[in-house]
């Protein structure tokens, strides 16, 4: 017993030395010198600022302001409302407003919950508003019905920070980004096009598109921005 | 449904077959004391461990002593995780390694979260981001990923050395088996796992918490880490707790859809391997492939039904007016809980790969699963993780239910059960029996506890919302709670994570609390059934070591065939569902079923 003692002792010891200490500060140091970019979470930066990370999705929303001109703030997190311009992340459900890549989290409801039920009826009507065009109350993509939406802009990510949306999704909103910023929308279609990630190795998981390269692309057209 | 999907799932088993039959080979050469490829670079570590922890590996053991060192080595790995939690704030610990001065968390939730990861359960009430530092993700948590999956392997290998033992009490040397475990097969894999993972984008630095103003002009704060080595072990060793709270759904933990693929591979491979390990072993490799088609075809039969069940979507869904078919540019099925990068066969996929092993890492949030998707990893818990299992636990749990259907075979045609040359007597049955009861008796019992009580239903997220039965616990509510304790008594820590036993109302633990009853009946649920399993486990191989071997005569039942892997099977679901089903009835079925809202 005494025996098993000290070697537990010893072994505790070691391991969390061996285990604990050299293996992930070689691991990190490896990697930071052989993928640097990825070891610290693949930043995007513009003209010398954080814009944010290709992997973390983002809440592409403006601040809703209040009267007196303050940002309206519900339970410490900011209230926005979705900017048409760009492309909109799915919903997430994050704590502390959508997208809080500082506590991820996932909603938690239930398949048969009514909880469900709501929150897939409010973003249904937040997609089918946002994407129809306010002046001629007509949907900018022809013929945009509920049963066209796809799953994912109505369910919100298990990771509360999916940085991708669905093609179909996507081509849904090309129709209202073209019109908002006067660009062709076979110009849109491109861009989806190109920030599509593949099936991983010709049949892994589906197919997405990544929103904030896609949003930063738009930002770079020239052409027909307002 | 796709063709990609069902195309993902054939090759999943395919190549996870391939690999796992070389690493079989490999690691029973490495418990067999032949040299192996690795032998020159690791075989003097191995010789600097003995002398430093003052042991000598070649001194046998008797299932007592083994059992003995096990123990005592895993109460000294409780402590010192219990000590490293509770000091997390300490003024030692330097400021780099705790940028944001996390406190720690409450007595009662540390005692479930040691309890949790020394088990190989990585149940987590907390959430790693908003609760951990850096320096305890490493020096507490990194290091029982280790640990805790060398105990559940070595527990494996020295039965296996039990049943194939011809003579004398010896099963084996702890510290020489769980220092070979360590060196040959756990580290040269999870090195190259992290490497490839940190390759595809999964981070590894030690860097304050990024703040980024988004082109909107709002602000983020995005949570980073020395992820990619925890994560690596974690996937490996079967631990399954995430360095961040949505754990491998996160994109900095799982980022692409090859990654997906890579992590659930990493996740059976060990589990896997041992199987072929024990054909091996045995010195006739059928008596491996026969368990390994036992547990394939659970495990494709589980993959098939959650598969179906998650494309189809979930009667929220329907109930709005979604359309969850398969459209050009979306793969639809209930996509509440899952990233667009998994799909729904990924995510499936990734449920059952994580939960018929005890890993319970999740890519998908289980408490938004259909009903009868949800019902999956119920029915690979309550098979008590013998479908490949944890690393380990996998294989002594299965090889318990092996001598039971030897014994009901046995006495089918009237014979005295025989297995391996060994007769089976009344010892060895009794000690199987009990092994494989535990789990279940923990799971039933904690449950019935936390449902019948006030304190246990404090813990419950979901109550119904819609009016006429507004604050109604609903169906879900017990599937939560069932879950929690099913999940923890079989060490896999994965969760209907609505179920809560820490409240935190802002990060680093600042004004939080445990719930105690929770926290602590789930850390009791699972320290019983991680031990007592074990030392069910570790007691027949020392019933069985000392035994004579007599020649297979023609009366013998074969163990190597197709007829007792269908005896196997049908003993496996006997006992899951003897055991659990009416418990089942009142949670994920009757959804399943009903299509009711709550």
């Amino acid at each position: 017993m005494k025996r098993d003692i000290i070697t537990s002792v010893i072994g505790i010891i070691v391991f969390t030395v061996l285990c604990g200490l050299v293996y992930p500060l070689v691991i990190t140091g490896a990697v930071q010198v052989a993928f640097p970019g990825d070891a610290n979470g693949q930043q995007i930066h513009l003209d010398g600022k954080l814009v944010g990370s290709k992997l973390i999705g983002q809440n592409f929303g403006t601040p809703v302001l209040e009267k007196n001109g303050k940002v309206k703030e519900v339970k410490g997190a900011v209230v926005t409302e979705p900017d048409p311009r760009y492309f909109q992340s799915r919903p997430s459900a994050t704590e502390g407003g959508a997208y809080n890549a500082a506590a991820s989290t996932f909603s938690n409801h239930g398949p048969n919950s009514v909880k469900t039920k709501e929150a897939d009826e409010e973003n249904i009507k937040a997609y089918l508003e946002l994407n129809t065009d306010p002046t001629t109350k007509t949907e900018y993509d022809p013929g945009l019905t509920v049963a066209k939406i796809p799953v994912d802009a109505v369910n919100s990510s298990a990771s509360g920070l999916d940085p991708e949306i669905s093609p179909a999704n996507a081509w849904i909103q090309a129709h209202r980004i073209a019109a908002v910023r006067h660009l062709p929308l076979a110009t849109v279609d491109g861009l989806i096009a190109k920030y599509t990630s593949g099936r991983g190795l010709g049949f892994s998981g589906e197919e997405g598109v990544n929103v904030l390269e896609l949003n930063l692309a738009l930002d770079r057209l020239k052409e027909g921005t307002s | 449904m796709t063709f990609a999907g069902w195309l993902t799932i054939v090759l999943f088993a395919v190549i996870l077959t391939a690999l796992a039959m070389p690493l079989g080979g490999y690691m029973a050469k490495v418990y067999t004391g032949k040299r192996v490829f690795l032998s020159p670079v690791f075989g003097v570590p191995e010789r600097f461990l003995y002398r430093l922890l003052r042991v000598d590996p070649e001194r046998g053991q008797d299932w007592k002593q083994y059992a003995k060192s096990l123990i005592v080595f895993s109460l000294a790995g409780w402590l010192v995780l219990y000590a490293i939690l509770r000091t997390q704030d300490a003024f030692f610990v330097p400021h780099a390694l705790n940028p944001l001065g996390y406190h720690s968390p409450p007595w009662n939730v540390s005692f479930n979260i040691a309890s949790s990861f020394m088990t190989n359960t990585n149940w987590q009430f907390y959430s790693g981001e908003t609760t951990m530092s850096y320096l305890t993700q490493m020096i507490g948590l990194t290091v029982q990923n280790w640990l805790s999956a060398g105990v559940g392997i070595v527990v494996a290998v020295a039965l296996v050395r039990g049943i194939i033992g011809r003579s004398g009490k010896s099963i084996g040397n702890f510290w020489h088996d769980l220092i070979c475990t360590i060196l040959y097969v756990l580290a040269p894999l999870s090195v190259l796992v992290a490497i490839v993972l940190a390759s595809q984008g999964v981070i590894a630095n030690f860097t304050n918490y990024l703040v980024v103003h988004t082109i909107t002009g709002l602000t983020q704060t995005i949570a980073m880490g020395p992820v990619a080595s925890q994560h690596s072990i974690m996937l490996l060793g079967t631990n399954g707790g995430g360095f961040f709270n949505t754990n491998a759904a996160h994109p900095f933990e799982n980022p692409t859809q090859f990654t997906n693929f890579f992590e659930m591979l990493s996740v059976l491979i060990i589990p896997a391997a041992l199987v072929f390990t024990y054909g091996r072993m045995t010195g006739n490799r059928r008596q491996g492939y026969a368990i390994y088609a036992t547990m394939m075809v659970m495990f494709l039969g589980a993959v098939i039904v959650a598969y179906i069940a998650e494309a189809h979507g979930s009667p929220a869904q329907h109930a709005a007016g979604l359309h969850t078919g398969v459209i050009s540019g979306s793969g639809g099925g209930n996509m509440e809980g899952k990233e667009q990068r998994f799909g729904i066969a990924g995510s499936a996929l990734f449920d059952v790969v994580t939960t018929v092993t005890s890993c319970g890492a999740v890519n998908s949030a289980l408490e938004s699963f259909t009903g009868i998707g949800g019902a999956v990893p119920f029915a690979n818990l309550s098979a008590s993780e013998v479908i490949f299992g944890g690393v380990g636990t996998g294989l002594y749990s299965i090889l318990l239910y092996v001598l039971l259907a030897v014994f009901i075979g046995g006495l089918m045609v009237g014979r005295t059960p025989e297995w391996l040359g060994k007769k089976l007597e009344a010892r060895e049955i009794k000690l199987a029996g009990l092994g494989i009861l535990v789990t279940p008796l923990a799971a039933l019992f904690c449950t019935a506890l936390a449902v019948a009580s006030k304190a246990g239903r404090a813990s419950i997220s979901e109550v119904a919302t819609s009016a006429g039965k507004l604050g109604i616990h609903t169906p879900q509510a017990f599937s939560e709670s069932f879950y929690a304790y099913l999940s923890q008594a079989n060490n896999n820590g994965s969760a209907f994570a609505g179920y809560t036993g820490f409240i935190q109302p802002n990060a680093g633990s600042v004004g939080s609390h445990g719930i105690g009853f929770a926290d602590l009946l789930g850390g009791f649920d699972m320290l019983l059934a991680r031990y007592a399993p074990i030392l069910f486990a570790l007691a027949v191989a020392g019933a069985l070591a000392g035994k004579r071997v007599t020649p297979a005569g023609l009366g013998t039942m074969r163990t190597d065939n197709g007829t007792f892997v269908v005896l196997l099977i049908g003993v496996i679901i006997l006992v899951g569902a003897l055991t659990f089903f009416p418990a089942l009835l009142l949670g994920p079925i009757v959804q399943g079923l009903t299509g009711h809202l709550y």
